[in-house]
């Protein structure tokens, strides 16, 4: 080795940029370890379904003797999308834990010093945790039948592509605050902190109309709302609902006295994501 | 390669280079800049003055060509236990962009240099500190880096596998032509390097060969009992032995002591009934430089390094 620093000028910059197909296979990489290691913990997988089938069942008959049916159409019915992306946001919001798992055992560290970039490692992460996300939430609509909510292909396949979404923006969102967060038990106090409050203003337990006007502001601030009405109108779609049914399970979302079509839903999930994956990108890997 | 740096109060103008293939050691106690100086080099630390390059770059200007090239071993363990040793290798080629179609080869070949061939497969969590520690400078050299960097390879380790890690560094370094950057704070390990330098409160007190720096601190004493002292003492004096008359013992100073013990019996004329031969050892060396004992200062290390990292993290 030889003292070069003087006579570089011509050539450094070339090798510090990594190239597309590089980042890219970093990426796959980084998601496929995501994988690996959740399906390696198989009481994970189990318990990210516990909680959703007990909102389901318990929750969905319990109210629906209250609520009772509309034309045939009662309160279970209405709240199957949204256990759909309840299962979605948990599995999503708590995959982030990874990035703390990666801290406390040093793991992170062979990432950061990697000649990668942080956007391909946040991406990778992110779309794992997603991909995660929504196979969990895809397993979900296996129950669709006992609730007596009917599927066609074309409806699951559009499932998937909302669930996809929202596990992106959420996973993200996961990635940010995991990386400003160094001990794992923090990590399990700050996911509930945000989890039930997210869930309980996101329209997924109850339609979203005529609610006291504070509750409605939060729920408009909530970036799971704009993501749970598309999915549920999607599913919605596809079932028998007489138009008295339909008003009193709304499945829309009111903006500024105006309702909002599921491409406007879409396109604000698309940059509350494209908004979280930026803040992820900048707090991940933050010396401790 | 050089560096100096100027303000830093861990690291005080440190200045020196490494040659091409070189098993180069940095010695010295703990919070003596050691663990700095690695982090500078391997670009994970800024410094705030001087330069330094490393395998032809940059570290300051082009950290990323710099980190390709090398391997990075850190003090405290960085692998997934929930991977298997496989996995963690094959993450790491996709990290440091070893091309697809030698990523199968590269592994074989880096598992077989630490033989761990047969752990393939197995998770790492099932490994011992020592085996997850070789694992570690398997995957350093899975890039076929030009400079591997370790930052207390062997600390936390029981003698027999630290031995190990050191035939491992030493196998590297002749089938792999790599260049070895080492810090560590054992003298007796300091030995197996070519080149050393001796750290201490952020400066370099001496640089060169184990044989180098001991030579500058003395030259190798050769005690001698025989059945007739004061004669033998008259002939080796007459012979030009430089020596010191003890109580029951001569001391003779000499260059190369072992080289000359069949000398000094032939020269002493008497019976010879014991030779002891003693080298000054690292440990003069840094008694000598830094007027303390590097043994002192490490009791805490007995520590496992998991338990260590832990406890640094905690803080």
């Amino acid at each position: 080795m030889s003292a070069t620093a003087l006579d570089l000028p011509g050539r450094p910059l070339a090798d510090e940029r990594e190239s597309l197909a590089e980042e890219l296979r970093t990426v796959g990489m980084v998601w496929e370890r995501e994988a690996i290691r959740f399906f390696r913990t198989r009481a994970r997988v189990l318990s990210s379904f516990v909680q959703p089938i007990l909102f389901l069942f318990v929750l969905g008959y319990g109210m629906s003797t209250l609520v009772g049916s509309t034309a045939g159409f009662d309160f279970k019915k209405f709240l199957f999308p949204g256990i759909v992306a309840m299962t979605v946001m948990s599995t999503a919001l708590s995959s982030a834990i990874s990035i703390v798992w990666d801290r406390e055992f040093g793991f992170l560290r062979e990432m950061l010093v990697a000649p990668v970039s942080r956007t391909a490692l946040v991406a990778g992460k992110t779309l794992g945790g997603a991909s995660i996300a929504a196979v969990q939430g895809t397993i979900m609509l296996a129950l669709a039948p006992l609730i007596g909510v009917h599927l066609t292909p074309l409806v699951v396949i559009e499932v998937i592509g909302m669930e996809l979404l929202m596990a992106v923006s959420l996973t993200a969102f996961g990635v940010f605050v995991a990386s400003h967060i160094r001990r794992m038990e923090g990590f399990s106090v700050v996911m509930q902190l945000l989890l039930f409050p997210m869930l309980f203003l996101s329209g997924a337990l109850f339609p979203l109309s005529g609610l006291p006007g504070w509750l409605t502001v939060l729920t408009r601030i909530n970036p799971l709302t704009y993501a749970v009405a598309p999915l549920r109108s999607v599913v919605f779609a596809a079932q028998h609902m007489p138009p008295a049914a339909a008003a009193k399970f709304t499945s829309s979302v009111t903006l500024f006295g105006h309702t909002l079509s599921n491409a406007a839903c879409i396109g604000i999930t698309c940059a509350f994501a494209v908004a979280f994956a930026t803040l992820a990108v900048a707090g991940f890997g933050q010396p401790d | 390669m050089r560096k100096r740096y100027g303000t830093v109060q861990a690291v005080r103008d440190v200045s020196f280079s490494i040659e091409r293939g070189e098993v180069f050691a940095f010695l010295g106690p703990n919070g003596a800049g050691k663990t700095t100086t690695v982090r500078m080099l391997c670009t994970l630390t800024r410094p705030s003055g001087g330069h330094a390059s490393v395998a032809g770059f940059d570290v300051a200007r082009q950290p990323k060509a710099v980190r390709r090239r090398i391997g990075l071993v850190f003090q405290e363990p960085t692998l997934d236990d929930r991977l298997t040793a496989e996995q963690n290798l094959r993450f790491h080629a996709v990290l440091y962009h070893v091309p697809a179609a030698q990523v199968e080869e590269r592994i074989g070949r880096v598992l077989r240099l630490v033989a761990l061939e047969d752990r393939r497969h197995h998770l790492v969590s099932t490994f011992s500190g020592g085996m997850a520690r070789r694992l570690e400078i398997a995957r350093g050299m899975l890039h076929t880096p030009a400079v591997l960097f370790l930052d207390e390879p062997t600390v936390g380790l029981d003698p027999q596998t630290r031995a190990l890690v050191w035939e491992d560094v030493l196998r590297l370094r002749r089938e792999e032509q790599v260049t070895i950057f080492l810090t560590t704070h054992y003298m007796d390990e300091a030995e197996y390097a070519d080149r050393l330098a001796i750290i201490d409160h952020g400066q370099i007190v001496a640089t060169g060969t184990p044989d180098e720096l001991k030579r500058q601190v003395g030259t190798d004493t050769v005690g001698l009992v025989t059945a007739d002292n004061p004669a033998a003492a008259a002939r080796l004096e007459a012979a030009g032995f430089r020596l010191r008359r003890g109580e029951d013992h001569l001391v003779v100073f000499a260059e190369d002591g072992e080289a000359l013990v069949p000398r000094l019996i032939e020269t002493a004329g008497v019976r010879v009934r014991t030779v002891h031969v003693h080298r000054p050892t690292l440990d003069d060396v840094f008694l000598h430089y830094t007027g303390r004992q590097i043994r002192d200062e490490h009791a805490e290390r007995a520590l496992p390094p998991r338990a260590r990292a832990r406890m640094a993290r905690r803080r």
